[in-house]
């Protein structure tokens, strides 16, 4: 480990691609900067999309819809099912609707504010700008939004803003957003224009000649490993919070496709920014497969508390209104129940930590609904919020229209990823990566409903403008064959890496694994981190992989459909990525956003940034397994929302 | 709680498969039904057998990718999908059959999982919008009465599970398409490709070899979403509409 913390720093990173100037005309000057495809000659192209969640199935529709010829990826039997689709509460858009006072440049100053100062500028305006677009876009391919009586869209508010500017379809608004994506991408699967691999999982990249030409992947199906080849290749496929094991991520949803390109030279950003989302379900005992999030939205009408006292084990409708602690209206009076994510997490775990949490093992917090119930009426909240009752009862056995619900942080969403530039390339060119696999527009903390707003604006209109610009400045390149050495360098290792899993036959099972290694990033690279806590967990993580090698047991063959061996795959990624996380939540000396470190917080426990030291992103490059990797910084200037103290009080 | 499981068991698509049975124990009532399969599985490799495959993956209840009948019910006794089927719903000592969806448009993969991949040729046939990136007007521009948004939305909850072909005892994958053809059939968006979308998805249905719709409404009492059987009967009207007005059958 001593080696592995000792890391070089290289050069600075620096995002050649954003234009200069007023920030509202940067995204205009680069769309206009940017060479164009004459579209005669785009159906000669091919492009790689990996993923067809909402940045994925946007990008694979919009670039067939241009001419382009797409090959498509999804490890789900139909990219229908990508897990956006389980995003609940909804899109923010700043069309200002409500006459609230809202507009571009406050989303976008809200949007910077939220991630605590880590985002650019430049990103961050263009994600504003777009959100108007995606509305209408969503709207025309037939979304059913929620709309009011005279047929116009409703909004309603959400976490760390002040005016209604989210966008819903009830508690499924990923759900809806993601089947329109889906069926515009369905009506280029039957056009011809996308060749669409279901059950088909990408291993990894190929490079040849220092640009992304295609990815080895395997057919779930049959087992059968192959080559797919590329004039550029698109990853959209997902975050990593997975590694914690439990979180409300889909089993499935892995770390693969962006670990396998990060070891292939592509720089990994601020991995150590994940989001503890305040609102799921608690957990009940160990046999627990994954966390359940309760949709953000429920804090617009739902009253946060917890009992006064230490180990008040009284029901809660026995508690009086007196020894109630509504914590979060007492210490921020102006947000209340509608502070950022962060802070509300934070919060819940401040009560619990003091011994005022409730439920099973005090890990917990109430959402009491019985004061909205009282005010807008049982039918009103059942209209607003009945999919999301339903499924805590059904999940608790308990009736929230009786007894408040229980909630607890779980992990949600992870800003790091993939670093790209202003056009959403990484820095291997020809690889791009949109939607949560790159690490772009959040900063430090997401704010709820900007994840679908992001992943649509990827994929429907920042990819398909600036990928022009690549394939422009490279029209022609060398075809590339499964011959090529380079390529059947890259094919073998992947067969290699499948075979010696198969082969180990120890005693333990790839969720023993996957468990250990979640439990341990929870305790120390969770919710609240310290430097010894991180050096803890960096010694361990190395010999949780040692000792994965030596005793994983994996059935079956590679030529057949094997979950065990697809899981047992995607740990070994892990297993690395979570060494690369500790080290940069190590590295990170400064509480920011959904990153805590104990050592750094204001006098009434806030997060405190340390800007000097640093305010920029930190892009690591891959040296190899265990080795040291080598920061390089990007430094983020802030030219129009200057940075301060968060304070939602 | 202890229970005997009866599961399908079937090493590939071309091969037989056969019920066997397996004993599990310590189970929880707080568990989800797959919990418990997990917790079956994780015996299963240790023991240097093939755990049993199914399809699984957001485990709330809205990707639609669990599929088993459980008991001979589609998603098991309460009307919800498997993943958040919790053993609540069962009693210490029970005996669980557990199968795969089973209709001839649904070929078994492996044990309990199957390929659907006909419902996505059924929506690639016409249940979308043909509204390419860009060419949105805005969004306000045309009012959508609230009646039928809420109509709309309430057919686009279909998870696309398949449910309802594995609960019919004709194998027809009416539901479904309905709720697709209902969802963007009322909305004036969807008013230009009223005609050929309905009349291109019933044909693509029909190719895919779905059987016959005879209206015994086992689909919508399986529906984990709720979709309403009346659904069939409006998509019934569209098509009769469509074929009128395009004058052919």
């Amino acid at each position: 480990m001593t080696d592995y913390v000792n890391y070089p720093t290289g050069a600075p990173v620096t995002d050649a691609k954003a234009p200069s100037g007023p920030v509202h005309e940067r995204w205009d000057k680069r769309r206009f900067e940017a060479k164009l495809v004459n579209p005669a000659n785009r159906r000669k192209h091919t492009i790689i999309v990996v993923g067809t969640g909402l940045a994925g199935g946007s990008a694979g529709a919009t670039l067939a819809e241009q001419g382009y010829h797409v090959v498509q990826f999804c490890y789900q039997d139909s990219p229908r099912r990508a897990h956006s689709i389980a995003a609940q509460g909804g899109i923010n858009a700043a069309k200002n609707y409500r006459n609230d006072g809202d507009s571009i440049h406050r989303l976008f100053y809200d949007t910077v504010k939220g991630g605590d100062f880590r985002a650019r500028e430049s990103n961050v305006h263009r994600l504003a700008q777009i959100s108007v677009e995606i509305i209408d876009q969503c709207v025309a391919q037939g979304v059913p939004f929620a709309r009011e009586y005279g047929g116009l869209l409703d909004t309603r508010s959400f976490g760390g803003v002040q005016v209604s500017r989210t966008f819903y379809a009830r508690g499924q608004t990923g759900q809806q957003l993601l089947l329109g994506a889906y069926q515009a991408l369905s009506r280029q699967i039957a056009a011809g224009n996308v060749e669409m691999h279901p059950r088909t999982e990408m291993l990894d990249l190929i490079v040849v000649d220092g640009r992304a030409r295609g990815i080895v992947a395997r057919d779930l199906v049959t087992g059968r490993v192959d080559t797919y080849f590329a004039d550029a290749v698109v990853l959209a496929s997902g975050g990593y919070g997975n590694v914690f094991y439990l979180s409300t991520n889909a089993m499935n949803s892995n770390a693969t496709a962006v670990w396998r390109a990060h070891r292939r030279g592509a720089y990994f950003a601020n991995p150590c920014f994940t989001q503890i989302h305040p609102t799921c379900i608690p957990r009940t005992g160990d046999h627990q497969s994954k966390l359940t999030l309760m949709s953000e939205s429920l804090r617009n009408d739902g009253r946060i508390w917890v009992p006064k006292a230490k180990g008040d084990n009284r029901p809660p409708n026995q508690i009086p209104e007196g020894e109630r602690d509504y914590y979060l209206e007492r210490i921020y009076p102006s947000f209340g129940n509608l502070v950022p994510r962060d802070i509300a997490s934070r919060a819940a775990k401040n009560v619990c930590d003091e011994g005022r949490g409730v439920g099973p093992g005090g890990q917990g917090v109430y959402l009491d609904f019985a004061d909205a119930i009282q005010r807008m009426g049982r039918k009103a909240v059942e209209a607003k919020y009945g999919n999301l009752f339903d499924m805590y009862q059904r999940i608790t056995d308990e009736d929230p229209y009786e007894v408040p619900m229980r909630i607890y942080p779980a992990v949600h969403y992870t800003m790091g990823g993939l670093w790209v530039d202003y056009d959403l390339q990484t820095t291997i060119p020809g690889l791009f990566a949109i939607g949560e696999a790159n690490f772009s527009d959040h900063g430090a903390n997401r704010l709820g409903a900007s994840a679908l707003m992001q992943g649509l604006a990827d994929g429907y209109f920042v990819l398909p403008a600036t990928i022009n610009d690549y394939l422009a400045r490279n029209p022609r390149q060398e075809p590339v064959t499964t011959e090529h050495p380079d390529v059947q360098k890259v094919l073998a290792e992947t067969e290699d890496r499948l075979n010696l899993l198969l082969s180990v036959d120890g005693d333990r099972t790839p969720d023993s694994f996957h468990r250990e290694v979640g439990e341990l990033m929870w305790e120390f690279c969770g919710m609240a981190r310290t430097d010894a806590g991180l050096r803890k967990a960096l010694e361990r993580i190395p010999q949780i992989r040692e000792e994965f090698w030596r005793r994983i047991k994996v059935p079956g063959t590679g030529e057949e459909f094997n979950q065990s061996l697809e899981k047992a795959n995607r740990i070994v990624d892990y297993l690395e990525l979570a060494e690369l996380m500790c080290l940069d939540a190590l590295h990170r000396a400064e509480s920011c956003g959904g990153h805590f470190r104990e050592e750094s917080q204001t006098p009434d426990g806030e997060a405190a940034r340390r800007d000097d030291a640093f305010g920029y992103a930190a892009a690591w490059e891959f040296t190899g397994t265990g080795e040291a990797p080598v920061l390089h910084k990007e430094d983020l200037v802030f030219e129009y929302v200057h940075p301060t103290q968060r304070s939602y009080a | 709680m202890k229970l005997t499981l009866r599961v399908w068991r079937q090493k590939n698509a071309g091969a037989e498969g056969a019920m066997s049975t397996y004993e599990v124990d310590g189970i929880s009532s707080d568990m989800s039904f797959l919990e418990m399969l997990d917790v079956l599985n994780e015996r299963l490799i240790l023991a240097g057998e093939d755990p049993v495959a199914f399809d699984h993956d957001c485990r709330e209840g809205i990707c639609g990718a669990c599929s088993l009948v459980i008991n001979g019910d589609a998603h098991g006794p309460e009307r919800t999908t498997t993943c958040q089927l919790h053993m609540r719903s069962f009693q210490d000592g029970d005996t669980i059959d557990i199968e795969p969806w089973r209709a001839s448009a649904f070929p078994v993969i492996k044990d309990l999982v199957v390929d659907r991949s006909a419902f996505d040729r059924i929506i690639q046939a016409g249940g979308y919008v043909t509204a390419p990136t860009g060419s949105a007007p805005e969004a306000h521009a045309t009012p959508v009465p609230k009646a039928d948004a809420d109509f709309a939305f309430e057919h686009a909850e279909c998870i696309g599970c398949g449910a309802c072909v594995a609960a019919c005892p004709n194998g027809a994958a009416m539901l479904f398409t309905s709720a697709k053809v209902n969802h963007l059939n009322v909305l004036p968006q969807g008013a230009p490709e009223r005609e050929t979308r309905v009349l291109d998805m019933v044909a693509q249905m029909d190719a895919e070899g779905f059987g016959g719709c005879t209206l015994t409404g086992e689909c919508a009492t399986a529906c984990p979403k709720g979709i309403p059987l009346v659904s069939i009967t409006g998509m019934n009207k569209e098509w009769l509409r469509a074929a009128r007005k395009v004058g052919k059958r």
